[in-house]
């Protein structure tokens, strides 16, 4: 079953580059694909039975690699962690695809490059073996490396070669992590599954387990991005095509918050409870110095991925709240971050493909050249105010569910860090209503006359993200108890 | 010589059969094709017999044929060599087969002097006299050093000539090193050796542990040149720069090959009592020529030079390889080091093969090796662009390639063998190869090509890339067809 989320996608490609002639076929294809994906992941997500005694579910597993240096097995699978993550990956990767309808140069690369991206993604998030997991981890890579350096725009090679730069040496340490626990002599596999359960605290390694927990760490704040090694995400996302902006922010970014939950903490309770105070520290550093940031961007692009810098904070923030030793404002805290990292992938998918329409339609992304784009493309307008007001929290939008858990759960750790950190979602509430009033109001502009509202093709993703954010901030149920099943055994695991 | 040692020798016998076989039809046969045609297919013969050999290995209680008053001990190590070694010649033998029948003449003579050179590797990995390890060591450089030159261009002489010198002083001094051993050890048998230098050294003896200590140095530096590493990697840019390119293909890949064998079988076999000196000795030297190769293979503009430095670094992952030994392991237990060695060794073959054989196409057509002069090839040829970056890729170590999963066997090794920090240097290498790599990737993927003319290539040529890429892939995808030869080949260098 998740072979086949994971695989589609590749498949896809491979149809694509093998045997679909014609940019129109292609295009189709890959939206056929991508759907086809979307529906296998609402049914691992409708299958996950949070009530199950089995942790992990849907598992597929045979062994892999057998040699004299190590064995690993092939081994996928689903928790309540995992489950919302893989739908979302498919949520954003169709809107991707349908975003992408557009691209006219070298149609047949870019979308088997944007399949396997999903690919990629997918397999991070349903792989439950290390190297499993490291293989999808460093796969994302090329996708990424392509689609940005090809069909990007201003200094995309240069972009590009940072974001892979950047990823690239994260992993490295992630990789000798990984071998490290492998090695010691107490632990000796790859099974995360195992590693979930027993926990990896006891491993007796030949560096200190707290050097092991900062490689790993390493890793994932790059990915997530926390300061000071967030300089690569602006820059990637302002150069990026827009399919590929909504697939970074949306997906990409959550897999250093899902390696944060699942191995961070999932793996390390007792060294993240002692690190809590520095890990709370930096998530409050990163909230408001990028939303400080966000504040005096002038590219609508580069605004929203500083202020996704500043919403990813928020994940660690809520992992912070592990300061507590278990219990049931730990389980809170952890929740909400995990729903922000579904919540904010919905959010800022939303933003960024209504920042790439507007941007197709006015051909610039400069804000004091915009202005009264309300009136010729309310559609857009509408979504773009939407996914604005679920960003700086608005109740009864899904933003707000996720960042009232957070706070929560951190705010009985560490009360005074936390209100400083609050402080974050009043900047978010300027910037995001200063842009949205200069962007989308004022006086209309001569020049933006004969511009008109998106089509069908575009609007479907635009409608499919702004469903998901109402319906999550209406009735956040689904999707929390499913986190908290999840998150559950992480905490009972503390205390 | 008896019927038994003939029958040991067979696969060689049979290989310079067929070398003098070609060289004489040249005299007579008009159409040159044929020759590489009679190259190819007699190299079914040494494969037949050797497979032949490796039957009557498994059959043998403790796994070895011992031959030629002890010189030669074919065992599965030898076997996979000669395995390797057949592949290679017959890889690169198809792919020159444009190549050769474009030479001004001597057509017969470089196709037999790659068998010969072949026959040297072949013997190499099997013998455990140092007397005969010289003998072949140069019947495996000498023809290498004449096919250098075959260009007869200033360009191709000079490398010739270089390699001849350095090849000359290479072997002077691994001469000297073996005296120095004998002198001490009283034999120039591998076992014998062993058996003096595991007994504390007789005090009164002239020079005592420093005539050892000076005779491992040396022949270090010897087989160091083979496997070009560092302080030995002089010759390594200017030969491949200038040697016409299959010869460079076949050096890069099988004498690197048997360089390791002969390092790998010399030192476990005579001086395993001495691990931990030397094993430190490759770990600082595996450390150098990585960081060396990589940072000078940057700057290089010339597309063969570039593989040249690319393959002093590689020549230091592989060392890792022999540091990784079982001594350092804190509970004992069997050293993953050798078996890791030898599975990178065949995913290195067939990356590097694809790499050259690929350029090897594309500068045949435009006339130049500048990387530069590669732009736009994703267009001139789609396949072959795609092809050289699969290789490139794999080069660097990410997925799904071949060499992917060995630099994760490598760097286990290297860890479980309490090199962590060797581990390290190995990944973040690995990261700043990326640079340089892509940035070949990036010149036929991302400029415009200056030319709209189709990059042609023929049936066997095609055939060859194929074989060579689908290795690559699979090697990636199924790492257990090829750890289930390289686990049971390790085997017998274990004590």
């Amino acid at each position: 079953m998740l072979t086949a989320v994971v695989f589609l996608p590749l498949v896809g490609a491979l149809v694509i580059v093998a045997v679909v002639r014609g940019d129109r076929n292609i295009r189709l294809t890959a939206a056929a694909v991508a759907l086809a994906d979307l529906v296998l992941a609402i049914i691992v997500f409708a299958r996950f039975d949070t009530d199950a005694s089995e942790r992990f579910q849907l598992i597929d597993r045979f062994d892999w690699i057998s040699g004299t240096a190590f064995t690993a097995q092939y081994q996928m699978g689903v928790d309540g962690l995992s489950a919302p993550l893989i739908l979302l990956t498919g949520l954003l990767g169709f809107c991707a695809v349908l975003a992408s309808w557009k691209i006219g140069m070298r149609v047949r690369e870019y979308f088997a490059w944007l399949l396997l991206l999903q690919t990629a993604v997918m397999g991070v998030f349903a792989s439950l073996d290390f190297i499993l997991f490291f293989v999808f981890w460093e796969l994302e890579l090329l996708p990424m490396y392509f689609l940005i350096s090809i069909w990007g725009s201003g200094r995309r090679q240069y972009s590009a070669m940072k974001f892979l730069v950047f990823t690239f040496l994260g992993s490295a340490f992630m990789l000798v992590a990984i071998l490290t626990l492998f090695l010691a002599p107490n632990i000796g596999h790859f099974d995360m599954i195992k590693l979930a359960e027993e926990g990896a605290g006891a491993a007796r390694t030949i560096i200190p387990l707290g050097v092991v927990f900062w490689f790993f760490f390493v890793a994932f704040a790059i990915k997530l991005p926390l300061l000071p090694v967030h300089t690569w995400l602006p820059d990637a996302h302002t150069d990026a095509p827009t399919a590929v902006s909504v697939m970074l922010a949306g997906v990409l970014l959550k897999m250093g918050g899902y390696g944060l939950l699942r191995i961070s903490v999932g793996m390390f309770s007792g060294l993240v409870i002692d690190y809590a105070l520095v890990l709370t520290i930096l998530a409050v550093i990163t909230i408001l110095y990028a939303a400080v940031v966000t504040v005096r961007q002038t590219d609508l692009k580069r605004l929203i991925a500083y202020s996704s810098i500043s919403h990813m904070g928020l994940v660690l923030l809520g992992i912070g709240s592990v300061g507590l030793v278990g219990g049931s404002f730990t389980t809170i805290g952890l929740t909400g971050a995990a729903m922000q990292l579904f919540t904010h992938g919905t959010i800022a998918g939303l933003l960024f493909l209504a920042v790439g329409l507007i941007y197709d339609k006015t051909h610039t992304r400069y804000i004091p050249d915009l202005g009264g784009l309300a009136n010729r493309m309310p559609f857009i307008a509408i979504a773009f105010i939407i996914a604005g007001l679920a960003s700086l929290g608005l109740p009864g939008l899904s933003g707000f569910v996720s960042e009232i858990l957070v706070f929560f759960g951190s705010f009985k750790a560490y009360p005074w860090l936390t209100a400083f950190g609050a402080f974050g979602i009043v900047l978010t509430a300027g910037y995001i209503l200063w842009m949205v009033e200069r962007v989308l109001f004022g006086p209309q502009r001569d020049r933006f006359a004969h511009i008109t509202d998106s089509s069908i093709i575009e609007a479907v993703p635009l409608v499919l993200l702004v469903i998901s954010i109402v319906v999550v901030g209406v009735y956040p149920a689904f999707l929390t108890d499913v986190f908290k099943a999840g998150i559950e055994p992480i905490v009972a695991m503390m205390s | 010589m008896t019927g038994h040692d003939v029958y040991l020798l067979s696969p060689e016998i049979s290989l310079v059969g067929l070398a003098l076989l070609v060289m004489a039809l040249d005299l007579f046969v008009e159409r040159k094709g044929i020759l590489s045609l009679v190259a190819v297919v007699g190299l079914a013969l040494p494969v037949a017999l050797s497979i032949v050999l490796w039957n009557d290995v498994h059959s043998e209680v403790d796994g070895e044929l011992v031959g030629v008053f002890g010189a030669l001990t074919v065992d599965k190590f030898a076997l996979f060599f000669k395995f390797l070694v057949l592949g290679i010649s017959a890889l690169v033998l198809t792919a020159s087969v444009d190549y050769a029948r474009r030479l001004p003449r001597l057509q017969g003579e470089f196709l037999g002097l790659i068998l010969l050179s072949a026959t040297g590797m072949m013997l190499l990995a099997a013998t455990t006299e140092l007397i005969t390890i010289y003998v072949s060591l140069e019947l495996t450089t000498l023809p290498l050093i004449a096919l250098s030159t075959f260009l007869m261009t200033p360009r191709s002489s000079e490398a010739g000539l270089k390699f001849l010198i350095l090849s000359g002083i290479s072997s002077a001094l691994l001469l000297y090193g073996i005296v120095l051993v004998y002198g001490l050890a009283g034999s120039t048998y591998l076992v014998d050796i062993a058996e003096v230098v595991k007994e504390p050294l007789d005090p009164d003896l002239a020079f005592g542990s420093y005539a050892l200590l000076v005779g491992i140095i040396l022949i270090v530096a010897g087989f160091g040149f083979k496997i070009s590493s560092v302080p030995f990697q002089m010759w390594v840019p200017d030969v491949y720069e200038g040697a016409p390119t299959p010869v460079v293909a076949f050096l890069s890949v099988a004498s690197k090959a048997a360089g390791f064998a002969i390092l790998l079988r010399v030192f476990y076999v005579a001086f395993p009592a001495l691990e931990v000196d030397w094993a430190l000795l490759f770990a600082v030297l595996a450390a150098i020529s990585m960081t060396l190769g990589n940072l000078v293979a940057m700057v290089q503009s010339n597309i063969k030079r570039l593989l040249g430095y690319s393959t002093i670094a590689h020549a230091g992952y592989m060392m890792v390889g022999l540091a990784a030994v079982a001594s350092r392991i804190e509970n004992g237990g069997e050293a993953a080091g050798p078996s890791s060695l030898l599975f990178y060794l065949g995913a290195y073959a067939a990356t590097n093969l694809t790499a050259f054989f690929a350029i090897i196409a594309i500068s045949n057509k435009i006339g130049s090796h500048k990387i530069d002069d590669f732009a736009g090839m994703w267009r001139r040829a789609p396949v072959l662009a795609a092809v050289l970056s699969l290789a490139l890729i794999s080069l660097i170590g990410i997925p799904p390639t071949g060499l992917f999963i060995g630099k994760i066997f490598l760097f286990t090794a290297a860890v479980q063998s309490d090199l962590v920090w060797l581990a390290l240097v190995g990944v973040v290498n690995s990261v700043l190869s990326a640079y340089y790599y892509l940035r070949v990737v990036r010149v036929m993927y991302m400029t415009e090509p200056t030319s709209e003319e189709k990059v042609p290539s023929s049936v066997p040529f095609r055939l060859a890339l194929g074989v060579s890429a689908l290795a690559v892939l699979v090697i990636g995808v199924a790492p257990r067809l090829l750890t289930w030869v390289t686990d049971v080949a390790a085997l017998p260098l274990m004590p």
